[in-house]
C-alpha cells in the first residue's frame, strides 16, 4: 500500500529529514547527528526501531512537517499519515498484530490515552512538568506491569522512546524514587527487539539509599 | 461505567456528545473542578470515565474514542490523525486563545493564534469532497474538532476570518442533536462566560503555546525570571563593595576539629596500589574529593583531606607476580606514580599517605579484638575454590569466570564489573584460576564473619575489613590526634568519595565494623558516589589495562586544568558517561576558549587598552542591574549545587556565567561606544567595568574546578586576595571587587584551541582507537610515540596468547627456582614475543622501550 515515493510532502523541511528508514538502520551506529537535527531523527528513528520489531520488511518513506518536526509517513496511493501516533498504529495493523493496540474496547482506549499522553505531556515538557509526570505516571505503575495492565502493548514501546532522555539524566536516588518506572523501563528496555536506537540505561538491582528516606 | 464531568468545563462538550451520539448507556455524575477523581493524578483531572473493569480513562479524545468504539465505530488511520492533531496542535491553541478572550479580553491576540490550526483545517476540508471529515457520515473526528472550536466560534467577539469550508462544516456538526444537548449541559447559554474558572485553574503551562521556539529554549535552559526588587537588591549589594574583611588564614598543619567551626573530614576512596590509576579512577575519587575539598575551604570550613594507596589484598601480589618483584617493591613503586599523578592534577590533599605501616596494624587490630570481645565475630566453614595446579586456595581476585547473574565473561571473584553485584567465586561459571588458567576445584576453608545482626553476613571480611581502616591509620600518620577527627561524631562531619562499586562496602561493611568496635568512631554522614566513566566506546579497567591512564595525561601537552575542567564537565553524576577524545577537543573550543576564556579575555582587555589598565567609572542602568542579578542567581545556584556536592552542575553555572556575560558585551558594544561621544564613552566604560568584575567572580568560582587558570585571572586583574572567601560565604554575594580606578595588570589569552590534527594525533598515540568489539581482548594500552604501522588484529591476537603462555612459563620457572640459564631464555623467547606483537598492534616496539624507566 505505501510505497517508496521520491516527492517530498513539505519542500520546506525535507533538507534534513528525507532519508530512507532502512539507511538509518545501515548508519545508526555512524550517525552523529547535531543537536538541532537529533530532534527530528529521534521521531524517525523511534519509527524505524518500531519498524524493525514489528518486522516489516518494505522500507517505508518518511519526511517531517513544521516547525515540531512532525513525521510524517508519505503514500503513493492516497494522502500521506502524519503524527506519531497515527503512523506507529498504521503500523502495528500493516504487521497485522492488533492486539499491539488492545485486545480488547477498553484496552484499545487506555493503549490509545497512553499514546496521547506520550505525544501532548511527555514531549517538549519543561523541567518541572517532568516531575509531575514522573510521579503520576509512577504512582499508576504501583500495581501494573505494562501501561494497559498485564500485556504489553504499543503505549509501552512508545513511551519508553519518549521518557527515554528522561531517565537517561535521572540520579541513582531519583531512580529508587521512582521505582515503578525504573522496574518498569527496566523491562521495556530488555523486552526482546525494542531498545534499537537508544543506549541501555543503568538500573541497580540493589537498592543504594534506605527506603521512607524522602 | 460512570462519567465524571464538570461544568464549564470545555473538554466535556465533545465527551457528551460522543456519549449522546453513540447512544451508550452510563452514569453522569458532575463534580467540582477540583475533585480528584483518578487516583495517580496530583492535580484533578476532568472528564474522567470509569470504565467496568475499573481503569480510568482521564483523556477525552480516548473517551470518545471508546465510545465510538463500543458502539461499533472503529478507529481508522484517518480518524487517529485527526484525533492526534486536535490534541498536539489544535488543543494547546484553543485553550490559549479561550484564556485571552475570557480572561484578558484581548480578541484580535487569541485569534491570531488560532489563524495556523483554523487555516490547516479549512485547506484540509477544501480538498475533501465529502460532508464530514473523514467520510459522508458523522466520526468521532468530527466531534472531538467541533467540540474543541465550539467556544470560540461561536463566540460573536471572535473573528475566525473567511473561512468557508470550515464555517459549513462547523454547522454540520452543530446541527447534530447530541451536540446541542452537550453544549447546553456544558456552557448553559452563558458562552465562553461559562468557562472563567476552569480557565483561571487551568495551569500556566498549558496557556502558553510550546511551539513557539523561544518559549521552549527557555523552558530548556531553564532561564530565571527575575523581579525588579531582586534585580535592586543584586545592584544594591553589588555597589557596596569589598568591605575589610579578615584575611583568609593559613592553613597549619596538622588541621585539627575546631569547636565553633563547620569540622570537614573527606576521603576519597584508597586507590589500590597495583596499578596506574586511569581518568575513571580520577574523577571517580581523588578529583572530585579535590573540587569539593577546596570549595570548602574557600567557604571557611575547617576542612581536612585524606587519602592514601591501598597496600594490601591479593591484587597486589598478583601485580607482584606479574612484574618480578616483591609485594614491598610494587607498593613503593606504585605507590610514588600515584603520588605523582596526583600531584600533577593538582589534587591538594592534606595528607597522602598509604596503609601499609604500624599504625594501620595497630588500629586494625584494636578493632578486630573489639569485635571480636564483643562476639561479632563468627567462625565458619565456606566452600572456596581451590587450584590444583597452583597447590593453594584462590582468593577473589585470583579467579576469573562468568557471572551468574549478567553473564559477562570476565567476572571477578568478588564483583562482577558490568553489572556491579557482589558474587561469590563458587558462584561463577566457568571459573579459571588467574595464574595458570586451570579450572579451580570447589574446596571447604574457615574464615571468620562480621556478625550483622539480621542484615547480612559478608564473606569479603578479609578484604575489606582492613582496608578503609586505611582512612584512620593514614590520619594517623599525618597527625597523633588522628583521634579528634576519628572518634569525635560530634564535631565531624565525614564525607567518603567512591565510585559505585565501593558503596556497599562503605554503607555498610565498614560503619558496622565501626559501631561494633564501640568506640565512639565518627560515621559517615555523606556518602558520595559516582558511576563509571568509560573510555571512548569501551570500558576502562585497570584490571585489563583499557583506557588512558594518569601518567600519560601529562605527555599529552594539555594543560592539567582542561584535563580537570573536561573530566569534571562530564563527571559521571547519575549515569555512566564516557570520555572521548573528539568531545574533549569540542568542549575546550567551545567552552573554554570561546565562551570562558573569550569572556575573561575581552573584558580585561578592555579595560587595558582604552582605559589604560583602570577600571573605569560604572554608573548602572536597568539593563547592567539585570546582568549583575542574573549573575548573582546563577552563583546562589552554584553554592547551593556544590553544597550538596553536585560538581558537575555547579560547572554549568559557571559557564552560564560568562555566557551572559559574553552576551552582554555583545549587545552593548563598548568598542564601538569607546569612540562615540561623552554619553556613549561613559557607557562603554560601565559596561567595561561590570564585566572585569564578572571576570573577577569567574576567577572565583572557577577556584576548585581549576586552580592555575583561577589563579592566572586573579593575577591578571590584580584582584584583591579576600575577594575569595567573601564572594563565596553564606549563600553567595557577588560584589564590585574591582572599583573604579583599581589597576589591573597584563592581560594574556587564558585557553588554546585544540586542534582536529592533535586530537586524531593523540587518539592514535593512546591507543583509544579500539573499535568497541575487541574492548575485552586484553590489549595493554600503552603509549608509542613511533609512526603507527600496519597493524594485524589477528596476527596480534595469536600472540597476545602466546605472550601470556609464554610468560606463565617464565613464572613458573622463577617460582621454581630453576636455573639461570634456562630461565633466561625462556625470558628472551618472551621478549621476542612481546616484541612482535607490539608490531602486529601497529605499535613501535622501540619507542614503548625507552619509555620504560
Amino acid at each position: 500500500m505505501y510505497h517508496i515515493n521520491m516527492t517530498p510532502v513539505s519542500s520546506v523541511h525535507h533538507d534534513v529529514s528525507e532519508a530512507r528508514l532502512e539507511d538509518l538502520h545501515q548508519s545508526a551506529s555512524v550517525l552523529c547527528v547535531s543537536l538541532v537535527s537529533g530532534v527530528i531523527k529521534m521521531a524517525l528513528r523511534e519509527l524505524s526501531s518500531l519498524e524493525r520489531f514489528l518486522g516489516l520488511k518494505k522500507p517505508n518513506k518518511y519526511s517531517t512537517q513544521g516547525g515540531k518536526k512532525v513525521p510524517v509517513l508519505q503514500n503513493n496511493n492516497g494522502p500521506s499519515l502524519i503524527g506519531l501516533v497515527t503512523i506507529a498504529s498504521h503500523l502495528v495493523r500493516e504487521a497485522k498484530r492488533p492486539e499491539l493496540l488492545g485486545d480488547s474496547a477498553e484496552r484499545r482506549a487506555v493503549v490509545q490515552q497512553w499514546l496521547e499522553h506520550r505525544v501532548t505531556r511527555l514531549d517538549n515538557c519543561s523541567k518541572e512538568e517532568v516531575k509531575v509526570i514522573l510521579k503520576d505516571l509512577n504512582q499508576y505503575l504501583e500495581d501494573k506491569v505494562y501501561l494497559a495492565g498485564n500485556v504489553f502493548t504499543l503505549a509501552d514501546i512508545l513511551m519508553y522512546y519518549g521518557i527515554h532522555h528522561i531517565v537517561v539524566e535521572l540520579a541513582v536516588q531519583e531512580k529508587e524514587r521512582y521505582l515503578n518506572i525504573t522496574r518498569w523501563f527496566d523491562h521495556i528496555q530488555h523486552y526482546p527487539g525494542i531498545r534499537h536506537h537508544l543506549p541501555p540505561v543503568v538500573v541497580l538491582r540493589n537498592r543504594v539509599y534506605p527506603s521512607g528516606h524522602y | 461505567m460512570k462519567l465524571y464531568i464538570a461544568d464549564g468545563n470545555p473538554h466535556c462538550i465533545k465527551v457528551l456528545a460522543a456519549l449522546e451520539l453513540a447512544g451508550v448507556k452510563c452514569d453522569t455524575e458532575v463534580v467540582s473542578h477540583e475533585e480528584k477523581v483518578v487516583p495517580h493524578f496530583t492535580h484533578p483531572v476532568l472528564p474522567v470515565l470509569l470504565l467496568p473493569d475499573g481503569q480510568h480513562l482521564f483523556s477525552p479524545n480516548s473517551i470518545c474514542q471508546y465510545l465510538f468504539d463500543i458502539s461499533g465505530q472503529n478507529a481508522t488511520d484517518a480518524t487517529n490523525q485527526w484525533l492526534e492533531w486536535e490534541a498536539t496542535n489544535l488543543q494547546p491553541a484553543v485553550l490559549q486563545s479561550l484564556h485571552m478572550v475570557a480572561l484578558q479580553g484581548k480578541h484580535v491576540e487569541a485569534a491570531a493564534v488560532m489563524k495556523e490550526p483554523l487555516n490547516w483545517l479549512e485547506l484540509s476540508l477544501s480538498k475533501k469532497n465529502t460532508p464530514f471529515l473523514t467520510a459522508e457520515a458523522v466520526s468521532v473526528a468530527d466531534i472531538v474538532l467541533w467540540a474543541a472550536l465550539y467556544p470560540l466560534l461561536s463566540d460573536s467577539g471572535f473573528d475566525a476570518g473567511e473561512l468557508r469550508f470550515v464555517r459549513g462544516w462547523f454547522e454540520r456538526v452543530g446541527g447534530l442533536e447530541a451536540c446541542q444537548t452537550s453544549v447546553r449541559r456544558v456552557l448553559q447559554g452563558k458562552g465562553v462566560e461559562a468557562l472563567k474558572t476552569f480557565l483561571q485553574k487551568l495551569p500556566a503551562t498549558q496557556t502558553q503555546r510550546r511551539d513557539s521556539p523561544t518559549n521552549a529554549n527557555e523552558a530548556e535552559d531553564g532561564e530565571h525570571v527575575m523581579t525588579v526588587e531582586e534585580i535592586e537588591e543584586a545592584a544594591q549589594v553589588w555597589s557596596e563593595g569589598l568591605k575589610a574583611s579578615p584575611a583568609v588564614s593559613e592553613r597549619k598543619h596538622p588541621v585539627l576539629p575546631q569547636e565553633g567551626k563547620r569540622n570537614v573530614l573527606l576521603t576519597s576512596a584508597l586507590p589500590y596500589v597495583n596499578n596506574v590509576p586511569h581518568l575513571g579512577n580520577i574523577i571517580g575519587c581523588v578529583l572530585s574529593a579535590d573540587v569539593f575539598a577546596r570549595y570548602g575551604r574557600l567557604r571557611g570550613w575547617n576542612l581536612l583531606y585524606i587519602c592514601g594507596t591501598d597496600e594490601y589484598g591479593t591484587a597486589t601480589e598478583n601485580k607482584a607476580r606479574e612484574e618480578g618483584l616483591t609485594p614491598q617493591e610494587i607498593c613503593d613503586k606504585y605507590h610514588a606514580v600515584h603520588a605523582d599523578i596526583y600531584q600533577w592534577f593538582q589534587i591538594d590533599f592534606d595528607f597522602f599517605g598509604r596503609t601499609t605501616t604500624e599504625r594501620q596494624t595497630e588500629i586494625a587490630q584494636d578493632i578486630f579484638w573489639r569485635l571480636h570481645e564483643r562476639g561479632f565475630l563468627l567462625e565458619d566453614t565456606v566452600e572456596q575454590l581451590r587450584c590444583e595446579s597452583c597447590q593453594r586456595f584462590l582468593a577473589d581476585r585470583f579467579v576469573e569466570g562468568e557471572c551468574p547473574h549478567c553473564r559477562y565473561p570476565e567476572a571477578r571473584g568478588d564483583q562482577c564489573d558490568k553489572c556491579g553485584r557482589l558474587i561469590n567465586a563458587v558462584e561463577l561459571r566457568n571459573p579459571q584460576c588467574k595464574v595458570c588458567k586451570e579450572t579451580p576445584v570447589i574446596r571447604s576453608s574457615k574464615h571468620l564473619f562480621l556478625n550483622l545482626p539480621k542484615v547480612i553476613n559478608t564473606p569479603v571480611f578479609y578484604v575489606w575489613f582492613d582496608a578503609p581502616i586505611g582512612y584512620l591509620s593514614i590520619t594517623a600518620n599525618y597527625t597523633d590526634q588522628w583521634e579528634k577527627w576519628w572518634k569525635n561524631p560530634q564535631q565531624v562531619e565525614l564525607y567518603n568519595f567512591m565510585a559505585k562499586d565501593n558503596v556497599p562496602f562503605h554503607s555498610v561493611v565498614f560503619p558496622c565494623s565501626l559501631l561494633g568496635a564501640q568506640d565512639n568512631y565518627t560515621l559517615v554522614n555523606h556518602l558520595i558516589a559516582t558511576e563509571y566513566l568509560n573510555y571512548e566506546d569501551t570500558k576502562f579497567s585497570k584490571s585489563r589495562g583499557v583506557g588512558v591512564f594518569g601518567d600519560m595525561a601529562k605527555d599529552t601537552g594539555i594543560p592539567s586544568d582542561v584535563w580537570r575542567f573536561y573530566l569534571l564537565y562530564l563527571r559521571p553524576e547519575g549515569q555512566d558517561s564516557a570520555f572521548s577524545w573528539s568531545d574533549m577537543a569540542l568542549k575546550n573550543n567551545s567552552e573554554l576558549l570561546n565562551n570562558l576564556g573569550n569572556f575573561i579575555n575581552r573584558a580585561g582587555m578592555f579595560v587595558s587598552k582604552f582605559f589604560d589598565g583602570r577600571v573605569p567609572e560604572m554608573l548602572l542602568n536597568e539593563e547592567d542591574k539585570r546582568l549583575i542579578a542574573q549573575v548573582r542567581w546563577e552563583l546562589k545556584q552554584y553554592i547551593q549545587l556544590l553544597d550538596k556536592v553536585r560538581i558537575r552542575d555547579a560547572l554549568k553555572c559557571i559557564l552560564n556565567i560568562s555566557r551572559h556575560g559574553n552576551q552582554y558585551i555583545q549587545v552593548n558594544e563598548p568598542w564601538k561606544k569607546i569612540k562615540g561621544g561623552d554619553g556613549d564613552r561613559r557607557r562603554a566604560g560601565t559596561v567595561t567595568g561590570v564585566s572585569v568584575n564578572v571576570a573577577c567572580l569567574l576567577s572565583v568560582v572557577l577556584e576548585p574546578y581549576m586552580p592555575s587558570v583561577s589563579h592566572t585571572i586573579r593575577q591578571q586583574l590584580q584582584a584583591p586576595p579576600t575577594c575569595v572567601s567573601t564572594m563565596l560565604q553564606n549563600t553567595g554575594t557577588f560584589i564590585c571587587t574591582l572599583p573604579a580606578g583599581h589597576c589591573i595588570g597584563t592581560v594574556s589569552p587564558l585557553f588554546q584551541k585544540l586542534e582536529n590534527e592533535q586530537i586524531e594525533a593523540l587518539r592514535k598515540r593512546f591507543g583509544g582507537q579500539q573499535t568497541p568489539s575487541s574492548s575485552s581482548a586484553a590489549v595493554e594500552t600503552k603509549p608509542s610515540s613511533g609512526a603507527a604501522q600496519d597493524a594485524d588484529p589477528e596476527r596480534a591476537k595469536q600472540l597476545t596468547a602466546l605472550v601470556a603462555e609464554q610468560g606463565n612459563k617464565v613464572r613458573v620457572l622463577k617460582a621454581q627456582k630453576a636455573e639461570k640459564s634456562v630461565v633466561d631464555k625462556e625470558v628472551e623467547t618472551l621478549l621476542d614475543l612481546k616484541k612482535q606483537l607490539s608490531l602486529a598492534e601497529g605499535k613501535n616496539p622501540a619507542a614503548q622501550k625507552g619509555k620504560k624507566k
